[in-house]
């Protein structure tokens, strides 16, 4: 059966990179209320790097097969 | 706040993921059981995934941040001593009979344990639910829409019914739990900024305590009267809360149980329901949080009943805090948990429809595929008949209290049922539909009186916590009762369906962080740590 993590994982790497990409694009929209965050790129990279874990770990699982 | 071609863009390869499960699944739905069950062989990460995501619908997300902001954190009374106690209980306690009688559904249990007839009642009781519950996420999800988008009412209900329809359709079972697993991640994902943020802006919890009503940072310290945020004391919380509606909704509830029988085996199924309690200890951070800095941060919130009502809590934080990008990623988060709520009681509608009530009572011995057949069409008409619903709801201030008034008349009193049922092997069949038939009585005349103004309550979530524990006292005394003047069934046809009289069951050797009963240790740890760190 699919393998669950493979549809995840990309679907992060995808939004992840796209959010990350915006706020290298646009780097005006830099605060959060009274903090100031790169929160597009920030966040982006995080959901970039989780997104590649869960591919990671599905390929790790195949090879195990 | 504006919302950029991005973030249309970001909602639009969501769906386009969500459909491709569905399309990627359709082959492999081959038998009735494939649809319904997913043919038992999901992996308990992904079944305890579903079973929590199943839940983090409308309700969770919008309702707890809308009580967060109404009763502070005495909301994170629905996690520490509701929902945890009663999923560590349904794992020890209930799955061995719910998975080892294969059966599959709720009602078919009660069918096994008692008789016809009060199977039937459940089912058809349940069927009327999860209609009722579904539409709520509908509605929650065109109110969000409209407000941010733009979008017309009824333009948001159509699209997010059509995409449902399409994956449910196509995947059954298994399209709805892989899609719920993605939400859950979605869902953390979306969420966890805002609160990060909105804490940061708030100054830190210390600042955000001066800035809320008093109270509204301590679960107990007030409950020795009903003068506190929810006008419960500590017998309404524990008896109400943590006894009844808990219990009889994570224990008896086929929409959370369906996804611990889609597991391969006992251990993974009562996993399920643990694997799901880890992140649960902390959702209070996500849901009971951001409501409670929402009413800090946003001043006009409570003031009106539209676009200020304590249900947009979060929305309203989102859209002050979230650039546009990571705007789409919380809409789509928000999208993602009315999706997975909806999907979660279509699944169950289907399959409690076309097993225990179409196969059962309308057209026995048809083809395996006929009843594939009306499985799909049953998730269809599901999804109608909840439209409707959807439009309902519209006429209640708050969606939680909707909510709990519908489980204090369905499931509060069923828990009564299935605790005699299982623990009890005296219970009778005839005790126990009569007595499921009184406490649900009991609950609805609870509900007419105090509606007519005979019986009046400090808040409504108090009546919804005094209704439940009065329907479920009043089914076991009758069933009880009764029981003792009818009947039992013969302890040959009760093996593997009451506690004391399991079926031979195998023990396999696992290592002890897969064992149930650690895991549950652990997390009943937590549960109280988390009592006694905001007491």
């Amino acid at each position: 059966m699919l393998d669950l993590r493979l549809p995840i994982g990309w679907l992060f790497i995808i939004l992840g990179s796209l959010v990350a990409a915006w706020g290298i694009l646009k780097p005006t929209e830099t605060s959060c209320g009274a903090i100031s965050l790169n929160l597009n790129l920030s966040w982006g990279l995080i959901m970039l790097l989780f997104g590649l874990g869960m591919t990671f770990l599905a390929r790790l699982n195949r090879q195990s097969d | 706040m504006q919302v950029g071609f991005i973030d249309y863009g970001i909602i639009a390869i969501y769906f386009a993921f969500v459909l491709g499960i569905g399309f990627a699944l359709k082959r492999q739905m081959v038998r009735s059981e494939d649809f319904f069950l997913s043919g038992r062989s999901i992996p308990s990460w992904i079944t305890g995934l579903a079973f929590l995501s199943a839940n983090l619908g409308a309700i969770e997300v919008m309702g707890m941040a809308a009580n967060g902001a109404e009763y502070g954190i005495m909301t994170a009374h629905f996690y520490w001593v509701g929902a945890i106690p009663a999923m560590l209980f349904l794992s020890l306690f209930m799955m061995p009979f719910y998975y080892g009688s294969r059966v599959r559904s709720v009602p078919e249990y009660l069918k096994l344990r008692f008789n016809e007839p009060t199977r039937a009642f459940n089912a058809i009781s349940f069927a009327v639910m999860t209609v009722l519950m579904s539409g709520i996420n509908m509605y929650a999800m065109a109110l969000v829409f409209k407000l941010l988008l733009g979008w017309s009412m009824t333009a948001s209900i159509l699209v997010s019914a059509s995409v449902v329809l399409a994956y449910t359709i196509l995947g059954g079972l298994t399209s709805s739990i892989y899609n719920e697993v993605l939400q859950f991640f979605l869902i953390i994902f979306g969420l966890l900024p805002v609160a990060i943020i909105g804490l940061a802006n708030a100054g830190g919890w210390a600042a955000l305590l001066t800035s809320v009503p008093p109270g509204f940072g301590e679960l107990w310290r007030h409950t020795g009267s009903i003068h506190n945020p929810m006008g419960v004391d500590w017998l309404g919380i524990l008896s109400g809360l943590g006894f009844v509606l808990s219990f009889g909704y994570w224990c008896t509830d086929f929409l959370v149980i369906q996804r611990a029988l889609a597991a391969r085996n006992l251990s993974a199924a009562q996993r399920t329901p643990l694997i799901a309690a880890f992140p649960k200890v902390f959702f209070p951070a996500l849901t009971v949080l951001p409501g409670m800095l929402a009413l800090s941060l946003i001043p006009a919130l409570g003031s009106n009943t539209t676009i200020y009502s304590f249900n947009m809590a979060l929305p309203l934080l989102m859209a002050k805090y979230y650039p546009s990008g990571m705007l789409g990623i919380g809409l789509t988060a928000m999208l993602a948990s009315f999706m997975s709520g909806m999907a979660g009681n279509i699944t169950a509608f289907n399959t409690v429809w076309t097993y225990d009530i179409y196969q059962s009572y309308l057209a026995p011995d048809k083809s395996d595929s006929h009843y594939l057949w009306i499985g799909r069409a049953a998730t269809a008409l599901g999804i109608l008949v909840s439209v409707g619903t959807a439009y309902l709801v519209m006429g209640f201030p708050s969606i939680m209290d909707y909510m709990q008034m519908v489980f204090s008349f369905f499931n509060a009193p069923l828990f009564a049922t299935f605790l005699l049922g299982m623990f009890w092997k005296r219970c009778t069949p005839w005790a126990a539909f009569f007595g499921l038939l009184a406490g649900t009585l009991a609950a609805i005349g609870h509900f007419l009186l105090s509606h007519w103004g005979f019986l009046s309550y400090p808040s409504m979530m108090a009546g919804n916590f005094w209704r439940s524990t009065i329907g479920w006292c009043v089914n076991f005394g009758v069933t009880v009762f009764l029981s003792f003047l009818t009947r039992p069934k013969p302890e040959a046809e009760l093996a593997g369906l009451v506690w004391g009289l399991a079926s031979a069951s195998i023990a396999i050797a696992e290592p002890w962080y897969k064992r149930p009963k650690v895991l549950a240790a652990i997390i009943f740890a937590m549960a109280v740590a988390a009592n006694l760190l905001f007491w």
